[in-house]
């Protein structure tokens, strides 16, 4: 499951952040950020005016991503869903 | 050691309180000046510490890692690796880390601890950090990173005290290169679950404040009435203020105009050095208001929320919601806006940002559309509630904003990239601001006009002053005498190209000098009208017997979009380091001014 496809509140577990091009600046700096396996990871608001960008809780700290940066982070399906 | 000044670099994410540390431990003697070559800014400043030896600080940009692409943070590597040409190499850095946020932060420190050279933690945000509940075990955390790990609490008195000792009396030695692992996230977790103790990952106030900020409506209902409140604070505050400082400045001419003997010294003084100051200055309180608020919300942590809020608005329109706060100092003036556009990682966005911030109508243009409303708008109230005035400046306002959306728009559609424009941006904790930082960041942008006021407006006002007076009317003069002065001469010439805007010689010649600087627009009027030093209700009445209804609206609208001032030209030339965006800035701008100045003329001239 993809970060843009979790539910508002929901909590999940970063599974991994994938390139979507060779030399994928965006996914370098999201792994720099903190989105690595095994990281918690919440949806805390969604933007006015088509729930995009998002605000996305990571470790301790909060970032707005775009959905077209939020897809490429891939989250735990097994044992990720918890309430 | 002791003796000779010791050079030390503050390094650490953004948000983690290093400008606030800065402030602390500099006060006031610090100097904002560019990188060599980049326009990435340096902050520098100095204290003496206990033992007398004098310490100069740099502020480097934060980052958040030192691997990356961005001017900021290749900057940053590179003084911190002591590779920057002419930068001196750091004799210690002191990495500074929010405490409340280690998670994030100590992942930097550990790269810059790679580096290898001497090196302190501030763990700064100490007292959040205790309000929350975290335990962090200072001495079990020096040993794991093996370097001296010292509290501090930057908005606080004293809060860097430790911090002052600790480098007081360092002897900066070398860490050693290779004993970082490579797995850094992996290392940040082992050493988090070694020494902090965290009852909750976030601040229950944060998440508060945050289920108010970022709701869809809720947030859009704040964000619009937090703007609201802060233009009407700009007028209520900063009118009293401006009208004081005029008032001064009046009393002050005619003190002078009495002690100086009659004569082209006491005009150009009176009518024209005091007069022009008295003008600049007075626009100097909004703009200070304004910057004023927007300091407190950046401080407070807000601005990043109000740009999440309107980031799709802005995509729509071919901007970023990072443009947000740029564009809102820009109605202060555009020249801190543009220099703000730095923030804009995106350079595409941050392009089309600095072509659109001098549509927000400055508060220079204020002097100009005061005269030209209290002329010619009635003084009358519309549906009861508003008043016609204040409802033609409200439209002034949203023309220019409409322009930037289109302007901004049409560059969307032209520019052709299909690369892709990141936001990733943090929303840091809400903080109470801290007065002393507010303090610097206003002096800092204050400081930007009085440059600007001591140069160019000056030798502005004089000149304008000497071209309207020489030469003088021949003794057979028929008609009046500026008509025979070079002003006269230059307007004349000047009025065959805005003719068709309906402006006559005398507006035709004020607009030289409101492209250096607009607000010189109503001295220079004052001065080829001859109602000398004042240029409150005798120019306003001056001004209505001269023109039309027509020819003042298509004024004000040449106003709003018009390529100006001189300096905010000169300040795209610097950001961009391009006469191309020089050129299309001015030349975009000229043509919306001319067509709609022209537009309105007719209509106006039609209905009327």
């Amino acid at each position: 499951m993809r970060l843009t496809e979790l539910a508002k509140g929901v909590a999940a577990i970063v599974d991994h952040v994938a390139d979507q091009h060779t030399a994928d600046a965006v996914a370098a700096r999201l792994r720099d950020l903190g989105f690595v396996h095994g990281e918690p990871v919440r949806i805390v608001a969604t933007a006015p005016w088509g729930g995009d960008p998002i605000v996305v809780q990571i470790g301790s700290t909060r970032f707005a991503l775009r959905r077209a940066e939020a897809q490429r982070v891939n989250l735990q399906t097994a044992h990720g869903v918890a309430a | 050691m002791s003796g000779a000044a010791l050079n030390i670099a503050l390094v650490g994410n953004p948000n983690c309180g290093k400008t606030a540390l800065f402030n602390q431990l500099t006060g006031a003697r610090q100097k904002v000046a560019n990188y060599a070559g980049v326009t990435v800014e340096r902050k520098s400043g100095s204290f003496t510490a206990p033992s007398g030896r004098t310490v100069r600080v740099v502020d480097l940009p934060g980052a958040y890692s030192l691997k990356s692409v961005s001017p900021d943070e290749r900057v940053t590597q590179a003084v911190l690796q002591g590779s920057y040409p002419g930068e001196a190499v750091p004799d210690l850095i002191v990495c500074v880390a929010d405490a409340t946020n280690l998670r994030l932060h100590l992942r930097f420190v550990l790269e810059v601890r790679r580096i290898g050279r001497p090196m302190v933690l501030a763990l700064n945000m100490m007292d959040a950090a205790a309000r929350r509940g975290i335990r962090i075990d200072v001495q079990a955390l020096s040993q794991r990173l093996g370097m001296p790990v010292i509290e501090t609490i930057a908005v606080r008195r004293g809060g860097a005290a430790a911090l002052v000792g600790a480098i007081d009396t360092a002897e900066p030695a070398a860490l050693g290169v290779s004993t970082v692992p490579a797995d850094l996230h992996a290392e940040v977790r082992s050493i988090l679950a070694d020494t902090v103790v965290m009852p909750a990952p976030t601040d229950r106030r944060d998440d508060a404040i945050d289920r108010v900020a970022l709701h869809p409506v809720l947030g859009v209902l704040l964000l619009a009435l937090t703007m609201f409140l802060v233009f009407q604070a700009v007028y209520a505050l900063g009118k009293p203020m401006t009208d004081a400082i005029a008032d001064g400045f009046g009393a002050l001419g005619g003190v002078v105009g009495e002690w100086l003997p009659e004569g082209p010294l006491r005009g150009l003084v009176t009518d024209g050095l005091l007069a022009g100051l008295g003008t600049v200055l007075g626009f100097l309180p909004q703009i200070l208001v304004l910057f004023f608020f927007i300091l407190l919300l950046e401080e407070s942590g807000y601005l990043p929320r109000a740009a999440f809020v309107l980031d799709k608005l802005m995509v729509s329109v071919g901007l970023s919601g990072r443009s947000f706060i740029p564009l809102l100092s820009s109605f202060a003036c555009a020249i801190p806006g543009i220099m703000g556009t730095r923030s804009i990682t995106d350079p595409r966005d941050r392009l089309a940002t600095i072509l659109v911030a001098p549509l927000m109508t400055c508060s220079a243009r204020l002097p100009v559309y005061a005269l030209l409303i209290g002329a010619f708008i009635p003084h009358r109230a519309v549906l009861g509630v508003f008043n016609l005035q204040g409802l033609a400046l409200f439209c002034l306002y949203v023309a220019g904003i409409a322009a930037a959306m289109f302007v901004a728009w049409v560059a969307k559609r032209i520019g052709r990239s299909r690369q892709e424009r990141a936001l990733l941006m943090e929303l840091p904790s809400y903080r109470l601001p801290h007065w002393r930082d507010i303090a610097l960041g206003l002096w800092e942008r204050g400081a930007i006009f009085l440059k600007r006021l001591t140069g160019v407006m000056l030798a502005l006002t004089v000149l304008m002053w000497a071209i309207c007076t020489f030469p003088g009317a021949p003794a057979d003069a028929t008609r009046a005498a500026i008509d025979y002065s070079f002003a006269g001469m230059i307007g004349h010439t000047l009025q065959y190209v805005f003719a068709p805007l309906g402006f006559n010689w005398q507006i035709s010649l004020s607009l030289i000098p409101a492209f250096a600087a607009r607000e010189t627009a109503v001295a220079t009027l004052a001065t080829v009208y001859a109602v000398g030093g004042e240029e409150g209700a005798a120019l306003q009445s001056a001004l209505a017997a001269h023109i039309s209804l027509a020819s003042a609206l298509s004024l004000m609208v040449w106003f709003a979009f018009a390529p100006q001032c001189m300096s905010t030209l000169a300040i795209i030339r610097r950001e961009t380091q391009s006469w191309r965006m020089v050129a299309l800035s001015f030349g975009y701008m000229f043509v919306l001014a001319y067509a709609a100045s022209f537009l309105t003329y007719r209509i106006a001239g039609w209905l009327a």
